[in-house]
């Protein structure tokens, strides 16, 4: 299998403070990778990085063999990643239909003009984004209330939404923060279902950060563990959890 | 049920043009039988021209979600530049029609330029800054219109800022801008009808982009731009097409103000900040982001103040109560519950006929 992403040597420093220091880490295609680390390891930065929110201040991340670093975020996704974030940010005003349209934006091309005009091609592409739309909220059970507010859906909801707008952009790389952040037993054991129906249904590689070790330990092929920027342990899951460094940074000496 | 809310946003859109018409037809007919006085008549234009400039403000503030405070200069664009065709045009073109299209299309464009020109500084900046730098822009376009003087002869333009004896023009030239009293003999090609047609062309523009590829990706930028750019979409693209298109629509709206009087002049309230956020009160007292009550808050109150003349001096305290009692309409959430009962109701007796008739047959 050939890595789907690379990163190599990536660090970023804002003033004083280095965030991330010299990250090395390979996945490959169809793998499901977890990221985690206590709080404030600057697991979160490293995804802002890697979507060209930040730019690096040194290093350097392939996807699929193509150099990204640094690039804008508009870039990036058109070359293939796709994220959640920790805090939804979903287009509250917009319908659940709608949201995942966006997603769907740069894969319609129709102008304008021909959307003001109401030309042909804006009801042929309209109508593949709505059924296109439509599966992929029927993979998350959200078909049912595709026509009310993103706002308006429960949380739970809200967080398999953001996956599906995600996954609407058609991308290589799925990059997932703290899917599970504030779900409970029930809700988390789902979702472990949904990420591993999306890995295998879209044939997707997944890279996650995740606290809940149950959903780490529980789908997570490799992991690698930061702590204060950097890397602490990388590896097959149950050897990292099983490494008394991960377990000290996790619950302290 | 595979698509409900695309039939349910387009007979939404159907219903606003269908009621839109309807009044035109309606004021047509009673403007026809005479049964309009002088001053309702005076107002049904103007009435056209805030409609198109709160509809396409509209656009900027509840679609994209900025903050726009110079659209009457964009509006004070539109109007100087489409009566100076039409006056340097005047003699060429006799064709009434064929010119005031041309004309509006002039207006139009060199409002949608200056849109652009603006925008693309401006647009890196967001919420009160953003409000800050299109008012002075405003106040920028107001002033400079106020003051300049043109000429018009046989080797071209003259531009002045002193007087008209500096533009030294030739014996047969013509001063067309005289400074702070403007521009004066504009045709009067305006009317109802024409202000009517160009509401209708603009609001069916706004309500198809509103729905289509491009202004998902608006309201988008409005509703989150992070995760707006997460999923490829140009920010600075789409904002900027936005801003350009209500600073057209402005153009527009501007170019039918100066077809409608004999003199046009930049002085007074007409394209200040005051007439700026005159409109946007039209725009948030009609619901942001919804362009049916744009209309409605429009033609309310617009008509209202012409109407209470006969108070005098109380005519601004009644607009201002009215103003409080209309939000409170819209917003107050015992309000809300009251509209949704009635509407409920509403629809029931309807399905009940509906039953009945079907039991007739």
């Amino acid at each position: 299998m050939s890595n789907m992403l690379e990163v190599k040597n990536l660090s970023i420093q804002f003033g004083g403070l280095r965030a991330v220091d010299g990250l090395n880490m390979t996945i490959k295609e169809g793998q499901l990778y977890g990221l985690i680390g206590p709080n404030g390891a600057g697991k979160t930065t490293v995804f802002n990085m890697l979507t060209g929110v930040y730019k690096p201040t040194t290093g350097t991340i392939l996807l699929d063999g193509q150099n990204i670093t640094g690039k804008p975020a508009i870039y990036i996704n058109r070359a293939g990643i796709a994220r959640t974030f920790q805090n939804i940010r979903l287009f509250k005003q917009m319908s659940v239909l709608d949201n995942v349209k966006v997603g769907l934006h740069n894969h319609m091309h129709y102008t304008a003009i021909e959307g003001v005009l109401r030309l042909p091609r804006y009801f042929r592409e309209e109508k593949r984004a709505n059924e296109k739309a439509m599966e992929l909220l029927k993979v998350f059970g959200l078909d049912g209330e595709a026509s009310q507010l993103a706002a308006n859906l429960p949380y739970g909801k809200q967080r398999k939404l953001e996956i599906a707008r995600a996954l609407a952009t058609d991308p290589k790389l799925l990059l997932l923060d703290e899917p599970a952040a504030g779900m409970n037993p029930n809700e988390t054991e789902e979702l472990m279902k949904t990420i591993h129906f999306v890995r295998d249904e879209f044939r997707m590689t997944i890279l996650l950060i995740e606290h809940d070790m149950k959903l780490v330990s529980g789908i997570c092929e490799e992991l690698t563990v930061l702590n204060f920027g950097q890397e602490l342990a990388q590896g097959e899951t149950s050897a990292v959890l099983n490494d008394p460094k991960v377990i000290t940074a996790y619950l302290g000496e | 049920m595979n698509k409900p809310n695309i039939t349910k946003t387009t007979k939404n859109n159907l219903f606003t043009c269908g009621g839109f018409i309807v009044l035109v037809v309606l004021m047509s007919i009673l403007r026809g039988a005479g049964a309009l006085s002088n001053s309702v008549q005076g107002y049904l234009v103007p009435l056209c021209i805030y409609i198109i400039m709160a509809i396409s403000l509209n656009l900027v503030v509840g679609i994209l979600g900025e903050l726009s405070l110079g659209h009457a200069g964009f509006m004070c664009v539109g109007a100087y530049t489409s009566a100076i065709f039409s006056k340097c045009t005047e003699a060429t073109i006799t064709s009434v029609p064929v010119r005031f299209t041309l004309a509006i299309l002039v207006g139009a464009f060199c409002a949608a330029v200056f849109g652009i020109l603006i925008g693309i500084p401006v647009l890196r900046l967001k919420g009160d800054y953003l409000a800050i730098v299109t008012l002075a822009f405003g106040e920028i376009i107001k002033n400079i219109c106020n003051s300049i003087y043109l000429g018009f002869d046989s080797n071209g333009f003259h531009v002045s800022f002193k007087d008209t004896v500096s533009l030294g023009l030739e014996e047969d030239g013509q001063v067309i801008i005289k400074g702070a009293q403007g521009i004066s003999g504009t045709p009067k090609d305006s009317n109802f009808i024409v202000g009517a047609v160009l509401v209708l062309v603009i609001l069916v523009i706004i309500l198809n982009l509103v729905n289509s590829r491009p202004g998902r990706a608006i309201m988008s930028i409005r509703d989150n731009r992070i995760a707006a750019q997460s999923v490829g979409i140009d920010v600075t693209k789409y904002k900027l097409m936005v801003f350009t298109i209500s600073a057209a629509f402005a153009g527009v709206a501007g170019a039918l103000y100066a077809h409608n009087y004999a003199t046009l002049t930049a002085t007074g309230d007409k394209f200040n900040y005051n007439a700026s956020i005159m409109i946007l009160v039209y725009v948030v007292l009609g619901g942001i982001g919804n362009i049916r009550g744009s209309i409605i808050a429009t033609i309310i109150l617009y008509v209202l103040p012409e109407q209470l003349r006969f108070m005098r001096d109380y005519r601004m305290l009644v607009y201002a109560i009215v103003l409080i009692l209309v939000m409170l309409y819209n917003w107050s959430p015992k309000m809300k519950e009251i509209r949704e009962v009635l509407r409920i109701k509403i629809r029931n007796k309807f399905a009940r006929k509906r039953v009945k008739e079907d039991i007739q047959i």
